[in-house]
C-alpha cells in the first residue's frame, strides 16, 4: 500500500472520541426525558416523537444518497434533531405537520449547508421556526398534562388529514370540563392573563393538568451527565440560565410586574434549550470565552423577547440569533497562543493552552465528512 | 440560407424559455418574482405586464439603434421603457383594480426591472428590430413561466387554491408562510435546487462515456 503524508492544520492532539459516540450519549440521555414527555402526554406525545423522528431520518436519507449532504444515518445526529424537534412541539400538534418540520428541518437547517457539521444553525430550531411560521395557529394550541385516558386516546388534533386544518382542541377539552386556562403554557398564562404558576409545579412538571415540557429538573440532570462525560460544554447551560436569571432578576427589582427569576428560569423551554439545543457543537463557539459570550446572548434574548415582544417564548429565536453571532463571536474571542503577545497584551486577553475538551471531527475512526479526505483513509 | 436564418430566429426564441431563462438561469429581476407572487394570479399579471413592456421596447430600441449617441443611450433607453410602463400602469387601472391594488408600486417598478434594461443593452441594441422582438418574446415567456411556478407553489400551498379555485376543500390548513416573504425564498431555492440538479444530471451523462445517445 502506498505510504501517504497527511498534511492537515492544527488541533493535532485529539481525544478518543467519534461524532458516533457523542451523538449516540446525547441520544441516550435524551431518552428519559422523551419517555417523561410520553408519561405527561401519552400515546399523541409517543406518536408525535416517532414521526417526527422518521421525518428526520427519511430526509436525512434521502439527501445523503443523494449525494448533496455529507454524513450517514448511523451517526445519530439526525435522530437527536427528531428527538429535539418533537420535545419542542405541543404534544397534541398535527402529525403531518410534525413530519413537514421534520423534513423542513434536516432540508432546511442542515442539508442546504452540506450536512453534519457544516450548519450554521440549529437544524431542530430552524424547524420549528418553519412550522412556527406557517402554522402559528396549531403550534400555539397546548392541551394539560396528565389527562384521565392519554394512554388509550389520542388528541384529537394529532389526527388531522394530512394539509387538513386539526380537530379543535377547546371543544374535546370542555368536554373533559377543562377551562381554557388549563391549557395555556405557564409563559402564556403569565404574559396574557398575568397569572403566575408555582415553582416547584413548573421545576418537577408532575402536579396534573398544567401545559408544560418535560420536567426541567429531569432535563439538568440528563445534561449533567453529558457534561460530566464531557460530551458537551457546562460552560454553555450555565451561561444561558445565569444570564438569563440575572437578567430576570434585575428586571423585577426594578419593575415588580415582571416575574422572579425563578418563574422565568423553569417555564418554557429554557432548560431544554439551554442543556441541549445551545450546546449544538456544529452551531456554538469552540472558543471557552466564545461560550460564555454565547450562552450570556441567548440568556439575556430570551428574557428580552418573553418580556417585551408579542411572543409568550423567546428562546427559539435567541439560540437562533446565537447561532447567526457564532462566527462572529469565535472571532473576536480567538485565545493568543502561548508565548505570543507576552508583553501589555497578556493582560489584556487570557491566554489558553489547548483545551481539553476541544473534540475534532477529524479524529481517527471518525467518519471524514468531506470526499475529498477519503483517499487518506487506507492509510496504516 | 433561409432554414438556417430561421433555425437561428428560433434558437432566439427558446434562448429565453429554457437556456437563458431569467428567474431561473440568469436570476434577474428578483424584486417583482419574489415580491408579487403571492397568488399565480398575480404572477401571471406581473409576468404579462413586464412581457408587454419588454417586446415593446425591446423592439423600439432595435429600431432606433443606429441613431442614438453612445452616450446617451441608457438614459434613451429608459425613457422608452418608461413609456411602455406608463401604458401598462393605466391599462391595468382600467382592466382591473383589484389586481392594481395587489401588484402595488411593482407595476411602476416594472421600469427599473434588470432584465428589461438588460435585454435592451445586451441584445435589442445590436440586432435587427425582428430578431430583437424574438428574443425578447421567449424572454418574457421564460419570464412568465418562472413567476407561475412560484405563484402556483405558493397559492397551493398558502391558501390551498389556485387560479382562485379551490382545491382542498373547506377544511384546508393553510400554510402561512408560504405567502410571507420567506416563502418566496424557500420557494424560489427548492426550484433553483431542481433545475441545478437536472442541469447537473444532464452533464453527467453527456460525460459519461458514450453519454448522449440511448440511455
Amino acid at each position: 500500500m502506498k505510504a501517504s503524508v497527511e498534511i492537515r492544520s492544527a488541533p493535532h492532539i485529539k481525544g478518543p472520541r467519534s461524532v458516533e459516540q457523542i451523538m449516540a450519549n446525547v441520544v441516550y440521555s435524551l431518552a428519559p426525558v422523551c419517555a417523561f414527555f410520553v408519561y405527561q402526554y401519552g400515546i399523541s406525545a409517543a406518536a408525535s416523537i416517532l414521526v417526527v423522528t422518521a421525518a428526520c431520518l427519511l430526509a436525512e436519507r434521502a439527501f445523503v444518497r443523494s449525494g448533496t449532504q455529507a454524513g450517514s444515518l448511523s451517526d445519530f445526529s439526525a435522530t437527536i434533531t427528531g428527538l429535539l424537534l418533537a420535545l419542542t412541539l405541543p404534544p397534541g400538534f398535527p402529525l403531518w405537520m410534525g413530519a413537514v418540520a421534520g423534513v423542513a428541518a434536516i432540508a432546511l437547517g442542515k442539508a442546504l449547508f452540506g450536512g453534519i457539521g457544516f450548519n450554521v444553525f440549529n437544524p431542530a430550531l430552524v424547524g420549528r421556526a418553519f412550522v412556527q411560521a406557517a402554522f402559528p395557529a396549531a403550534i400555539a394550541t397546548y392541551t394539560p398534562s396528565f389527562l384521565p385516558g392519554r394512554f388509550t386516546q389520542f388528541i384529537p388534533s394529532s389526527l388531522a388529514w394530512p394539509l387538513m386544518a386539526p380537530a379543535d382542541a377547546a371543544a374535546w377539552l370542555k368536554a373533559m370540563q377543562f377551562d381554557a386556562l388549563a391549557s395555556a403554557t405557564p409563559l402564556a398564562k403569565w404574559k396574557f392573563e398575568g397569572a403566575l404558576t408555582a415553582i416547584d409545579d413548573l421545576l418537577t412538571a408532575l402536579s396534573g393538568h398544567i401545559a408544560s415540557g418535560p420536567s426541567p429538573l429531569l432535563i439538568l440532570t440528563c445534561g449533567a451527565y453529558l457534561a460530566l462525560r464531557r460530551f458537551m460544554d457546562w460552560r454553555i447551560p450555565v451561561a444561558v440560565l445565569g444570564s438569563a436569571g440575572l437578567a430576570a432578576w434585575l428586571i423585577h427589582l426594578a419593575d415588580a410586574k415582571y416575574p422572579d427569576a425563578f418563574f422565568v428560569l423553569s417555564s418554557g423551554g429554557l432548560v431544554l434549550g439551554a442543556v441541549y439545543m445551545a450546546t449544538d457543537m456544529a452551531t456554538s463557539p469552540v472558543t471557552p470565552r466564545g461560550m460564555w459570550l454565547y450562552g450570556g446572548l441567548i440568556g439575556v434574548l430570551t428574557v428580552v423577547i418573553r418580556y417585551y415582544s408579542g411572543l409568550p417564548e423567546g428562546v427559539m429565536y435567541a439560540i437562533l440569533i446565537g447561532n447567526a453571532a457564532t462566527p462572529l463571536i469565535e472571532r473576536v474571542t480567538q485565545p493568543t497562543p502561548f508565548g505570543k503577545g507576552v508583553s501589555i497584551q497578556a493582560r489584556k486577553s487570557a491566554s489558553y493552552t489547548l483545551h481539553p475538551d476541544y473534540i475534532s471531527r477529524e479524529e481517527a475512526g471518525a467518519k471524514t465528512p468531506k470526499k475529498r479526505f477519503l483517499k487518506n483513509k487506507g492509510k496504516s | 440560407m433561409s432554414d438556417l436564418a430561421q433555425a437561428r430566429t428560433f434558437d432566439e426564441f427558446l434562448e429565453g424559455i429554457w437556456r437563458q431563462n431569467p428567474v431561473f438561469v440568469m436570476v434577474l429581476g428578483m424584486c417583482p418574482t419574489l415580491a408579487v407572487t403571492v397568488s399565480a394570479v398575480n404572477a401571471l399579471s406581473m409576468g404579462l405586464a413586464t412581457a408587454f413592456v419588454l417586446v415593446c421596447s425591446c423592439g423600439l430600441v432595435s429600431l432606433i439603434r443606429n441613431i442614438v449617441p453612445k452616450e446617451v443611450r441608457i438614459a434613451t433607453y429608459i425613457v422608452i421603457i418608461a413609456t411602455f410602463v406608463t401604458v401598462v400602469d393605466y391599462v391595468i387601472q382600467a382592466v382591473s383594480l383589484a389586481v392594481y391594488e395587489a401588484l402595488g408600486a411593482f407595476i411602476q417598478l416594472i421600469v427599473v426591472n434588470c432584465i428589461i434594461l438588460g435585454r435592451a443593452e445586451a441584445h435589442a441594441s445590436k440586432h435587427p428590430p425582428i430578431t430583437a422582438m424574438v428574443n425578447a418574446l421567449g424572454m418574457s415567456i421564460g419570464f412568465v413561466i418562472g413567476l407561475l411556478a412560484l405563484g402556483a407553489v405558493r397559492e397551493v400551498l398558502g391558501a390551498g387554491t389556485l387560479f382562485g379555485l379551490p382545491l382542498f376543500g373547506a377544511n384546508f390548513q393553510p400554510w402561512v408562510v408560504m405567502v410571507l416573504p420567506p416563502g418566496g425564498f424557500i420557494v424560489l431555492g427548492a426550484w433553483l435546487l431542481l433545475f441545478s440538479a437536472l442541469k447537473r444530471r444532464k452533464e453527467a451523462r453527456l460525460a459519461a462515456p458514450g453519454g448522449g445517445h440511448g440511455a
